[in-house]
């Protein structure tokens, strides 16, 4: 329950609730006035954390060498490789195999599956179990254009204003033209949608959409379709093997440039292999574990940022590396759940953002980083934040106004999760608002794909959070789930017709990485900084000194 | 968590520890000084890497929950579950029947349940996991869908189970029968896939592919918002 102290300021949440509720009813969602260009461009300025100057850094390595990245990417790839190369012999493969799938949440099963159905032999390898991965943690929705009033052309739109317009166009047309199809390859496979009584798709808004396209499986939307892919990857043995708690840790490249195999570690026998693949999808997702601005996160475990590592070493370049989301509403109490994520759904069913007083100060469905940093606004300048006993500070997200206008029993039926999770911490967000403050959870960026989602190395495929320029430098919600299968199934269709045709293969090589170390050798970064971190690290400091690991920047698994 | 925080005594696999209080069973073992590889994973009970069991001070029930959604307290003994052996049966969801026979052939052991309920008592998503295995040995595979949906596969009421039934895929089956062959169809989906491949869009689209920054960024901001 909350303090006393945070009830006072919940009362006057409850006075205004009436003629908030009555807003609704008369506006709809149009409870406040939407942001203009202008409007959007200030707040974001000023207060997103992007755009402080401390947050982007020169990259010194590489690819990308001199451009501005998010500081924690800069760092994190200015490093060394976890083994020396040189101590593996390449031509000897352990595992051989037509697509090597590294990752194995939607995007790397959605190309599994793919690849699997079209005739490809799979290797599906994660670094944790199949189907850990942010896909499965999603709640609120997947888009697409399949309303009456609504188009393709509205969706693609909306994904690029979101993007501020920086978006690859080719890479959004086909998100949304594919969007449709990937709803019905869905359902086919038996991914239970949320359905009106005639079996129509109940829909819903989501922040920047012009139209409600929003499809759901409850507030449980990650892993409706997480799981069902898991399943029929299981399904498919003949097709699909799968690797588990295994971490690619290094790409192989032939004497051409083309990507040829992976160096694998085995995180609990601690073994090292060689995989050989004709093609191979990076699907290994984001870096919300990197903890960016020291910010909490919604995101997964490993979410590490493990394949864009290992593929900037190999050359591929990086798009829009220099932006980050953060959700708005991240949970701020109780303190067990701090940066959880509270599902953008809850919003787009009626909650609304209101401050200490009660006071409504934005609309609620403003992409993502606007909405972020009006919060972020209203805690800082306005100082109309609400402090939590251990000194965070958030903004109400006030869910009760869900069952005022959808009907009593609307967030049992429809956030059944979200409920759950404050239940659990004997908070009922059917009666009191949520304490909510901007938490990490998406790289808009990513390596850069094209189409097929190959990236700039030849048989070099990525899929997934860990590709770029879908999103430009904000992704909507619902945009996520929906790139997972569209560029999941791209990417594995194309991977398997490379495969297929059969490309002539040169001598494997690591002289890229020795190049790549070469380069971080000369700006004096000590030996012990290495990448793929693979896993984060919580261990206290006061520990860390008796394990004698404090001087090092990644795991040591 | 501060470090002058109150601690509490947790017992991890048996080695007493004393970690700050109000943390998760997640957050008690790397306080501890574990690197988690399995028996974690999304870390906000959406994932089902976490089964634990744990008893608390003197009580003789063992207790089952997620480690990261679990609040130690003072005196608990606990171990992490790494791993569910359990049987998946193969099947091609095309060639399926979303019927009672489904059922016996592919989940035969969910016909020697007890109704003991130990299931639903182990659940830490409060499913009422008896009442939808309760609901397949009918064959009525739109409750056993329903009432299993918010389940994470985290295992526990396998491991629970005295009939040695695998609730949890079976669960799975009937989810995806029941979206594939008992959900009533979109209309308007197939319509517009259909306007898709026909090619409907694609002269707009590439209209707007095309169109410069400003332009596009004019037609974006005086677009309608209309929601339902």
């Amino acid at each position: 329950m909350y303090p006393e102290y945070m009830m006072k300021s919940i009362e006057m949440v409850e006075k205004t609730r009436p003629q908030r509720l009555e807003l609704a009813k008369k506006h709809g969602k149009q409870v406040f006035p939407p942001m203009n260009e202008k409007e959007r461009e200030i707040v974001l300025n000023r207060f997103h954390p992007d755009y402080k100057k401390e947050s982007r850094s020169e990259v010194r390595v590489g690819v990308n060498k001199g451009e501005q990245l998010t500081t924690e990417v800069a760092d994190l790839l200015e490093s060394y490789s976890r083994v020396d190369p040189a101590i593996f012999d390449l031509n000897k493969a352990d595992y051989d195999t037509d697509v090597l799938v590294i990752g194995a949440g939607s995007a790397g099963m959605a190309a599994a599956i793919t690849a699997g159905i079209n005739g490809s032999d799979v290797l599906l390898v994660t670094k944790l179990r199949i189907g850990d991965s942010n896909s499965m943690m999603a709640q609120g929705g997947i888009q697409a254009a399949d309303q009456k009033d609504d188009s393709p052309v509205l969706h693609y739109l909306d994904v690029m204003g979101g993007g501020h317009f920086d978006n690859k166009p080719d890479l959004a047309k086909a998100l949304v033209n594919d969007g449709p199809v990937a709803i019905k390859w869905l359902e086919e496979l038996g991914v239970m949608f949320d359905k009106n009584q005639d079996g129509s798709m109940m829909v819903k808004p989501g922040g920047g959409t012009c139209r409600s396209r929003m499809h759901s499986t409850r507030d449980y939307t990650g892993a409706g379709i997480c799981r069902v892919l898991r399943d029929e990857v299981y399904n498919m043995p003949d097709k699909i093997k799968y690797l588990e708690f295994t971490s690619i840790i290094e790409l192989i490249l032939d004497d051409k440039g083309q990507a040829v195999g992976v160096i694998a570690y085995h995180l609990e026998t601690r073994q090292y292999s060689i995989i050989k693949a004709r093609s191979i999808i990076i699907a290994t997702g984001g870096f919300g574990r990197l903890h960016i601005r020291g910010f909490e996160t919604t995101n997964h475990y490993g979410a590490t940022a493990d394949g864009l590592v290992i593929a900037y070493r190999a050359g591929a370049n990086l798009m829009f590396m220099d932006s980050v989301q953060y959700h708005p509403t991240g949970a701020v109490y109780p303190e067990q759940i701090l940066g959880f994520l509270c599902t953008e759904k809850i919003r787009t069913m009626g909650a609304q953002p209101v401050n200490i007083d009660g006071d409504l100060f934005v609309y609620p469905l403003e992409p993502r980083d606007v909405e972020a940093s009006a919060f972020i606004r209203e805690c800082t300048e306005r100082k109309k934040g609400i402090k939590t006993p251990t000194g965070k500070v958030g903004i109400w997200l006030d869910s009760p106004l869900v069952d005022q206008i959808n009907g009593e029993g609307a967030i049992q039926k429809y956030l059944p999760a979200m409920l759950r999770q404050f239940k659990r911490f004997d908070i009922d967000i059917v009666k009191y608002p949520m304490l909510v403050f901007p938490t990490l959870h998406y790289q808009n960026g990513g390596i850069e794909i094209d189409e097929k989602g190959e990236s700039g190395i030849p048989g070099l495929y990525v899929a997934g959070e860990a590709a770029g320029g879908i999103h430009g430098r904000n992704r909507l919600m619902g945009n996520s789930q929906l790139d997972l299968i569209v560029f999941g199934k791209r990417s594995g269709y194309w991977a398997s017709e490379r495969a297929k045709i059969g490309v002539k293969v040169g001598k494997p090589t690591m002289k890229h990485v020795y190049d790549y170390e070469k380069e971080v050798s000369a700006l004096d970064i000590p030996r012990k900084k290495i990448a793929p971190i693979i896993l984060p690290d919580y261990i206290p400091d006061h520990v860390k000194v008796k394990q004698k690991t404090t001087e090092y920047f990644g795991t040591l698994i | 968590m501060s470090e002058k925080q109150k601690m509490v005594k947790v017992f991890i696999m048996g080695e007493a520890y004393d970690v700050p209080e109000g943390s998760t069973i997640v957050m008690a073992m790397e306080y501890a000084g574990y690197q988690l590889k399995r028996g974690v994973g999304c870390r906000e009970g959406f994932c089902g890497a976490c089964a634990t069991v744990y008893r608390e001070k003197g009580d003789y029930k063992l207790q089952g929950g997620l480690a990261c959604q679990t609040v130690v307290t003072d005196g608990m003994t606990l171990a992490q579950i790494p791993f569910v052996p359990a049987e998946k049966p193969i099947y091609d969801i095309k060639n399926l029947k979303p019927d009672i026979d489904t059922i016996k052939a592919l989940f035969p052991t969910v016909f020697r349940c007890v109704a003991c309920n130990t299931c639903t008592k182990a659940c830490p998503q409060e499913i009422q996991v008896m009442d939808y295995v309760q609901a397949l040995k009918r064959g009525d595979i739109a409750r056993a869908a329903n009432l299993s949906f918010d389940c994470i596969r985290c295992g526990l009421c396998a491991l629970r189970c005295p009939s040695e039934i695998v609730q949890y895929n079976a669960a799975t089956l009937a989810q995806r029968l029941y979206g594939r062959y008992l959900a009533k169809k979109s209309p308007e989906l197939a319509d517009r896939i259909v306007e898709i491949e026909e090619g409907k869009y694609d002269k707009e689209l590439e209209e707007l592919e095309k169109m410069p920054r400003e332009e596009l960024s004019k037609k974006y901001y005086a677009r309608e918002i209309k929601l339902k």
